[in-house]
This record gives structure tokens, C-alpha cells and sequence, in this order.
């Protein structure tokens, strides 16, 4: 069959809304949808000339019915009235090969809402720049990197990326929300060559929710530069036990970890090595770490959660002890526990937990101070591979950093692993900076940690 | 099949891809193409012994590319309207700078190999018999043992038709069916936890869940993992001989070496591995192919998605450096044969040189010969994982399932570490080959710039003399 395709307009709003009505008109007793579009351009200029340029936008729908206590979810592209309508019947029809969950459903009514005033989420001028322009802020940040030492010989490229994206979430309550969000970035990642010939890599970025914000092109390939230059001539190390300093990047994705462990989908499952630890101290008594989806222009703030609830500011560790898991309304339910507004919702599937803006409670020292009360031990800037196990907490990754060596930095090292047990790295917390930094929706300053085991010759 | 997919569903006659490929080519360029998707998937899993939820998605779009020189213009739309391809097709134009270029358009279908089923795959099979099988996996792990207390068992498929006409006069279409089931267990013994996980599929029939790859096999798998672990001793740390076993660990290859033998870092200069085509790389015992060609495995395919049949491909032979691994872009600046290693994540994605089934070929070692041979090391046979940077050629993998080896005897299981090496050195350093060779079970993704793409491994039973293993033991 031969068919005219024409192009869809649509207004998102009211094709969630339709989606709920459409869900419980066909026989759904609870039905959510989510509806989003978003717009990418990204350029990657390398050795000075244009070598992608990405633009491009897209829309999707999903929805998730509720027939009984038998759930499914179904998720489309194909925004056209037909593809709608066949979206909710095969969400309806999905349902009735699902068990039924006594713990399924949508929030209580009284439980959805959203945070009310303008959060900082959204500026349009990340998309108000000319090609030209956007290209421009890619080649500067190579070219600023490359002009920094001539053992930059070579260059993965320096880029510019910009997004905005609006979601809106309705369900069978009546809730109704929705927001806008935007981002830019650049960054630059440069080659250098030692005498021998053996390249090195490493990179620098700036991102930011408006153009304002971001860090000039120059500064991004300007710290580039130093932190592959210092990488150039990396030895290994002897198998051996020193302190460990994580700087912000390496300690935030320990920290990652620990949002992991407190993960209520984990935590339900008994998958966590925090499961069951709740009231309880499992962490030396500097530890706080704080989870806030409120804060203005944040990159891990939204006014209502994947599932409509007001996100919130919680404490998940105070002073060692474990305050609060992350939850969801499923998972709450199966702990006996409320929400705490950090569903996450893509189009496709069952909500998950996401996290806000999620920190550990910086400390007075700065990373040179940490760094100088180190008399032989390890700055560790970068993790390769992903060796956690959550369920034991056991971890083994892949580094590379410096040698300290008298509270100086000695010298490169590479090809090496550390590893310990995250609720012992976590208990031994022997410094934590005071260079708390929004790089991401996770942050962490900089940590030094004890007892934990490096592996190299 | 229903050939002409795109055609029926979206009214697409010839002359509208001249016409989207005209605009591509409307600034110059030395070569466009579209690339039409319809991918639709389905999941589900089975958790606390309930199905609590199934999903279902469709997606569908087409990316317009054009290439001029080293530069590459892309756009997509998800909606299908000629308007709109035509915008795609304009955006992605603003690359070039030129007279324009008029394209060659062919809707001659090449002949091509077959090397799944496009009726009857997985995805055709009743749901009520996808439910069924993630329901035996829950009740295999839970009998397996009583210190099984969590089971979550899965099982998704996909069905991706493509379209890929090329102003080259390329034009491929393609039907490919994936699926898996996978297994993740918990086991409590006290206050001790652990977790065991195990998976496989393919480009195949949903029989296969029924005779081969069944909910059983992989559920035993997965629980026995979980029980060993509850007697695991710590890993040890440092430097050690590395015995590695068939099949899964072949992702040792995939990091260590196939990363860096994929043509675009070559043609940069990035890759550790640039400039050593005819050079010795590995041992002469080992011999390491990209295979694209094999019947039903994960990472087979009939064309890839620039519209290149795949190959089998010697990238390493008998430890000399033979070859990448290469898509149309760097095949074309490089002067390289192109592999037919072209692939994407998705329409919304450029194409890049990516791997298929990468695998070492068997040697002549028996296995028991190499364990014997190892006075105190480490015999690691199921990884988690791992990760490589290109550039200095350092990459780490996550042994999951492990034991010591003393005086040539496997001995006692030992906790998740990850071991650490340098591509460019560590397969100098392989002194056996087994005659063992097997491929994974069906079940690697490969993650390259931010894009996903099914993939498979293999080697057989390997001795690695040195190793860096980053356990929190002693080592002696």
C-alpha cells in the first residue's frame, strides 16, 4: 500500500494529555505519558579544519498504562495520529501478558507537583550563535591547545556542542508539567609526542546551561594542554599501599558509586552493599553527602521528577550515617519508605532513579594543601574501565595520575590499578578539599583516602 | 521478506532519493548518502518472580551524510516527510562549498549474503513465549541453590530494517534481527552477598532459546557464579603469568588491540598501533581476525551501514600486523581496502569504522598443557568488561569469575579485579595458544563516541607471561 506522508504538527501538551485520555478510554485504570523533542548541533574542528557538523532535531512519545495492577510501557517516533492511537493499543495490549504487581502504580495525587518560579534551566542563547560562530569556538579551543607546546603535534579535535530540549509529563491524576532545557560545551583534546615517539592524550571541557557560563575557548584548550603535558614520560609504579588523592574528576566518579549504593532499585534488590544499612554508620563521621534537585540552574535540577513529583533536597549521608536511600514511588512502596522525587524517566521503559544535584559536604583544604601533606603517594586524575562490584563494594579500576612524592608532584605514572572496598574507601576519608566545583550533576571535591591497594610492577 | 520496506511505507520512489541526494550534493561534496531505519524492539523481565513490566518501542528515521575530503555533514529527521528529508539533506550540504555534484542513483540490489532469518527470527515468536522463557530462567536460578535470593532474568529482541542508497550508486537494504536473554542473580550466605550474571543471543530464531541457548543454561550459569563468589579469597596485586579462558575473555582482544586497529584513529595518527601495517605486533602464535560473515552471531551482518557487504578481515597473522579495519571515509583517504566495518548506532548517528566478531584463532596448545604450565598466576575466564585509550594504548579488563593457579593447579576463586596492560605489548607476550577457540555466547555491546553497537569476541585458551593485576591481596 502506496501512502502520502505528510509532516505532523503537533503541540505537545495536548498530545500527552490525549495520550492519558486515549490510555483510560481503552481500558487503562492509570496511564502516564511523556512527550519530548530537542534539537543537537554539534562540530568537531581537528588540525584546524571543519571535520563534523551535526544538526539536527527530534520528537518521541511514551507511555506506561496501568490495567489493573499489570503495567507495560510502549514508546514511538512515529508521532502521526495512526502511530499514536497504535502506541496506546499496544501499551494496553502489553499489559496483559505482565504479572500483577500488588506495589505498581502511579503517585497518590496528593504527591505530584512541581516546583513552582523560573529554576535557570533554559537560555536560548546557546542556540543563538552562526554556524560560523559555533565553529569558530571549536577551532580556538584546538588551537589554543595546540599553541601551547610544540610537543602538541596532533589532536582529536576541539568541539562545540549546543542543545535545548522540552519535556512534558501528564498522567491519569491530571498532573500536567513541563520544562525546557538547554546546553552548550566545548572542549579539546590534544596529542602530545615524546622523543621516543609515544603519544599521549587528555582533554578539557566547559559546559554550561547558557553561552554566558561557559568557560572561554581558550582557557578549555589551555588547561587541555597541561594536563596531557604532564602525562608525557609516565612510568609505572611498584605494587604497594599509600594514601590516594582522587582530584574533583576521579573522586566524583567514586562518588557516582556511592549514588549506586543508595539507589533504591539496588537497594530493594539487596544489590547494594548499603542495602539494609539505613539509621545505621557505616561511614567515618566527616562524610555528608547531600542530594538537592532544587538547586537554581543546576545540572541535576528539574521541577518535578519522571513521575511528577516535586524534587527535593535530601540528605543521604549526615556525619557518616545513612539518612535517606533515593526513591522512587515502585521502590519506595517495596521498602515501606516515601518518595523522594528522583524518578527518571526516559520515553522508553519502566522510571528508574536519577539523581539531583548530587555532592559530597566539602571540607577547609585545598587540593595543594591535601597534596602537600603527602610525604610518598598517588594523585590519581584519571579511571579506566569499570571494575565495581556494588554488591560487595569491592573496587578494581584502571589509573592514571602523579607520583607524590613530599607533598610535591613528582612525576607521571600509568598502567596501573587501584582498588579497595567502597565501604572502607568511604570510612577512611583522611582529607576532603574545599573545591567544590558544578561540573556535572554529581560533584565532589578533592579526597584523599587511605589503605586502598595499587597494583602495577 | 518484504522487499521495497521503505518504498510501501513511506511512498518513496526513485526519483525522491535522486532528488535528496541532488540536495546533498547541491554545494559539492565527493560523496552523499541517506540512510532509512525502522528499528522496532521488545522487552521484557522477570524480577522477584513477577513480569512487573514489558516494554515496546518503535523508531524510525533517515540521516543524511555528506563527505567532503575529511569533512562529513550530517542531519536527520524522525519524521519521514519528503519536507523534511529535504531539509536534512540541505543542513547536511552546508559542509561543502562548491559546484554541485549530480549522484548516481541505483535501485539495482546487489546480491547479498544471508546470514540470518528475516522470517521467524526471535522477534516474530508469541509474547506469551518470550514470557515463558524469562519465567524458566527465574525458576532454574532459584533451584539451583538456596542461597539464591534475588533472580532478574530478560529477554529483548529487535527487528532493524535499513535503506542505504549512496550517491556512488550504493543502494543495500537489509533486515536484521537481534536478541538475548540475560541473567542476574544475587546469593546470600550470611552476611555475605555476591552476584553471578550470564546471557548470550544472536541474529537468530527464537528456537534457539529453546534447544541451544536456553533460560536453564544461562540461569545455572549465572547462579553458579554467584555461589563460587561466596567462597572467592581476596585477588592478589602486581605482576603475574595470566591465563585467560575460551570464548568471553576474547574482550582481552577486542580492547587491547581491535580499538586501535580501527582505520579512522590509524588515519589520524592517534591509535598506538599507527604506522605498524607489516610490523610485528604479537607473538607468532597468534593469529586475529574481524569476522562480519559468520552465520547468526551478534556482530554479523549481511551489509553494514554504509551498504558494504561485511568480510572476514586478517588483521593479525601469525603476529604481524595485516590490516584494519575500515569504513568508506578512511578506506577512500587512506587508500585501504574498505572491510565493510561502516556502522552506526542508529539513523541519528555518522558511521564510523567499528568491529564485528573480532576472534584469535586456535593454536596447538592443549588447554591443560597451559594451566600446568603456570607456577602461581591467575586463570581468569569471565570479564565484565573493559575500556581502552587509543592513544597511549593502555586499556584494563574486569575479571568477574578468576582463580589462583599454583604449582600448575586451579585453586581457589578469587574476588572481581581488573586487570591493566598496554595493547601494542601485551599479545608479544602470549607464549600458548590453546586449540580451543570459542566465541562468546552472544551478549558484547561496544560503546565508541558515545555510540552502542552489538558486537562478538572470541579466542581460545591463552597464556599471557606478564600481566598487571589489580587485586587488593599480596602477591606473593
Amino acid at each position: 500500500m502506496a501512502t502520502t506522508v505528510t509532516s505532523v504538527q503537533v503541540n505537545l501538551r495536548e498530545m500527552a494529555s490525549g495520550v492519558v485520555k486515549r490510555a483510560v478510554e481503552l481500558g487503562a485504570s492509570a496511564a502516564e505519558a511523556v512527550v519530548s523533542e530537542g534539537s543537537e548541533f554539534s562540530t568537531v574542528v581537528r588540525l584546524g579544519e571543519v571535520e563534523t557538523l551535526k544538526e539536527s532535531g527530534a520528537r518521541a512519545l511514551g507511555v506506561r498504562v496501568f490495567v489493573g495492577q499489570h503495567a507495560a510501557n510502549t514508546s514511538t517516533s512515529d508521532l502521526s495520529p495512526e502511530g499514536v492511537e497504535q502506541l496506546v493499543r499496544a501499551a494496553i495490549e502489553l499489559a496483559k501478558i505482565t504479572s500483577e504487581d500488588p506495589m505498581g502504580g502511579i503517585p497518590a495525587p496528593e504527591q505530584l507537583g512541581q516546583i513552582d518560579g523560573d529554576l535557570g534551566l533554559y537560555f536560548d542563547d546557546v542556540y543563538s550563535l552562526s554556524n560560523e560562530e559555533r565553529i569558530d569556538h571549536a577551532r580556538r579551543a584546538e588551537r589554543a591547545a595546540l599553541a601551547v607546546d610544540p610537543r602538541l603535534t596532533n589532536s582529536e579535535g576541539g568541539t562545540f556542542d549546543a542543545s535545548i530540549g522540552r519535556k512534558v509529563l501528564a498522567n491519569s491524576h491530571g498532573f500536567i508539567g513541563e520544562y525546557r532545557s538547554s546546553y552548550c560545551s566545548i572542549s579539546a583534546v590534544p596529542i602530545a609526542s615524546d622523543e621516543a615517539g609515544n603519544m599521549q592524550r587528555d582533554y578539557w571541557y566547559s559546559v554550561a546551561r547558557t553561552l554566558a557560563k561557559l568557560e572561554s575557548p581558550e582557557e578549555v584548550g589551555r588547561i587541555a594542554a597541561e594536563r596531557t603535558l604532564r602525562r608525557l614520560g609516565a612510568r609505572k609504579l611498584k605494587t604497594q599501599k599509600v594514601p590516594i588523592v582522587f582530584d574533583r574528576q576521579t573522586a566524583a566518579a567514586l562518588l557516582d558509586h556511592i549514588f549506586d549504593a543508595v539507589n533504591g532499585d539496588a537497594i530493594y534488590r539487596h544489590a547494594s552493599f548499603l542495602a539494609g544499612k539505613l539509621g545505621q554508620k557505616p561511614f567515618g563521621a566527616n562524610l555528608t553527602v547531600i542530594d538537592d534537585g532544587t538547586i537554581a540552574g543546576g545540572f541535576g535540577t528539574r521541577p518535578f521528577d519522571g513521575e511528577g513529583v516535586p524534587t527535593r533536597r535530601t540528605t543521604v549521608i549526615e556525619n557518616g550515617e545513612l539518612k535517606s536511600y533515593l526513591l522512587n514511588t515502585y521502590t519506595a512502596k517495596k521498602l515501606g519508605l516515601a518518595t523522594t522525587g528522583n524518578a527518571a524517566r526516559g520515553l522508553a521503559g519502566t522510571p528508574g532513579i536519577g539523581n539531583g544535584n548530587f555532592y559530597l559536604q566539602p571540607g577547609a583544604k585545598s587540593q595543594q594543601e591535601i597534596i602537600k601533606g603527602v610525604k610518598q603517594g598517588l594523585l590519581v586524575t584519571e579511571f579506566l574501565g569499570f571494575g565495581v562490584n556494588l554488591v560487595t563494594g569491592d573496587f578494581s579500576r584502571g589509573a592514571s595520575g602523579m607520583w607524590i612524592e613530599n607533598g610535591e608532584l613528582a612525576y607521571p605514572v600509568e598502567e596501573i590499578t587501584v582498588a579497595g572496598n567502597l565501604a572502607e574507601m568511604f570510612s577512611n576519608l583522611a582529607e576532603i578539599g574545599n573545591d567544590l566545583i558544578w561540573r556535572g550533576s554529581i560533584a565532589c571535591p578533592t579526597l584523599r583516602i587511605e589503605g586502598m591497594t595499587i597494583a602495577g610492577e | 521478506m518484504d522487499k521495497r520496506f521503505f518504498f510501501e511505507k513511506y511512498g518513496l520512489s526513485e526519483r525522491d532519493l535522486e532528488k535528496y541526494l541532488g540536495a546533498a550534493l547541491a554545494a559539492g561534496g565527493d560523496y552523499a548518502d541517506l540512510y532509512f531505519e525502522y528499528l522496532t524492539s521488545t522487552s521484557l523481565s522477570v524480577d522477584e518472580s513477577m513480569v512487573k513490566s514489558a516494554s515496546q518501542g518503535i523508531s524510525a528515521g533517515c540521516g543524511v551524510r555528506v563527505v567532503t575530503g575529511e569533512r562529513t555533514g550530517y542531519a536527520y529527521t524522525d519524521d519521514l516527510a519528503p519536507e523534511k528529508i529535504m531539509h536534512a539533506a540541505r543542513t547536511a550540504a552546508l559542509i561543502a562549498s562548491g559546484p554541485a555534484k549530480t549522484p548516481v542513483v541505483s535501485l539495482k540490489d546487489k546480491a547479498r549474503p544471508k546470514l540470518y532469518p528475516v522470517t521467524n527470527a526471535a522477534s516474530d515468536a508469541d509474547l506469551s513465549k518470550k514470557v515463558e522463557l524469562v519465567f524458566r530462567a527465574d525458576k532454574a536460578a532459584r533451584a539451583y541453590d538456596s542461597r539464591i535470593k534475588e533472580v532478574r532474568a530478560s529477554y529483548a529482541d529487535e527487528l532493524r530494517r535499513i535503506l542505504v542508497i549512496g550517491s556512488d550508486g550504493t543502494f543495500a537494504e537489509d533486515v536484521q534481527p537481534l536478541s538475548r536473554m540475560s541473567v542476574f542473580v544475587i546469593a546470600r550466605d550470611g552476611e555475605v552477598s555476591t552476584k553471578g550474571s550470564s546471557g548470550g543471543g544472536g541474529r537468530n530464531k527464537f528456537e534457539i532459546f529453546l534447544t541451544e541457548k536456553t533460560p536453564e543454561r544461562f540461569a545455572n550459569e549465572a547462579a553458579r557464579q554467584a555461589i563460587l563468589q561466596l567462597s572467592a579469597v581476596p585477588c592478589p596485586a602486581g605482576e603475574m603469568e595470566v591465563v585467560l579462558g575460551p570464548g568471553w575473555p576474547g574482550v582481552l582482544l577486542h580492547e587491547a588491540i581491535g580499538h586501535g586497529l580501527e582505520a579512522d584513529f590509524n588515519r589520524k595518527k592517534t591509535s598506538a598501533f599507527s604506522g605498524l601495517l607489516g610490523k610485528r605486533v604479537a607473538s607468532d602464535k597468534c593469529t586475529v581476525v574481524d569476522n562480519g560473515t559468520l552465520n547468526e552471531r551478534r556482530g554479523s551482518l549481511n551489509v553494514d551501514d554504509e551498504g558494504n557487504t561485511t568480510n572476514n578481515t586478517m588483521l593479525i597473522e601469525k603476529g604481524i600486523l595485516k590490516g584494519y579495519m575500515a569504513d568508506k571515509l578512511s578506506a577512500r583517504l587512506m587508500g585501504l581496502p574498505n572491510t565493510g566495518n561502516g556502522r552506526r548506532e542508529s539513523y541519528e548517528h555518522i558511521p564510523m569504522p567499528r568491529m564485528t566478531n573480532t576472534y584469535m584463532l586456535s593454536g596447538d596448545d592443549l588447554p591443560e598443557d597451559i594451566i600446568k604450565s603456570v607456577k602461581r598466576g591467575l586463570y581468569a575466564v569471565n570479564f565484565a568488561g573493559g575500556q581502552v585509550d587509543i592513544t597511549n594504548g593502555k586499556f584494563v579488563f574486569a575479571a568477574s569469575e578468576a582463580y589462583l593457579i599454583e604449582d600448575g593447579k586451579i585453586t581457589a576463586p578469587v574476588k572481581d579485579a581488573t586487570l591493566i596492560g598496554n595493547g601494542p605489548d601485551v599479545l608479544t607476550r602470549v607464549s600458548m595458544v590453546g586449540n580451543d577457540l570459542q566465541l562468546d555466547e552472544g551478549i558484547g555491546t561496544c560503546g565508541k563516541d558515545g555510540q552502542s553497537v552489538p558486537v562478538g569476541v572470541g579466542i581460545p585458551t591463552l597464556k599471557i607471561d606478564r600481566m598487571t593485576v589489580g587485586g587488593t591481596g599480596s602477591a606473593d
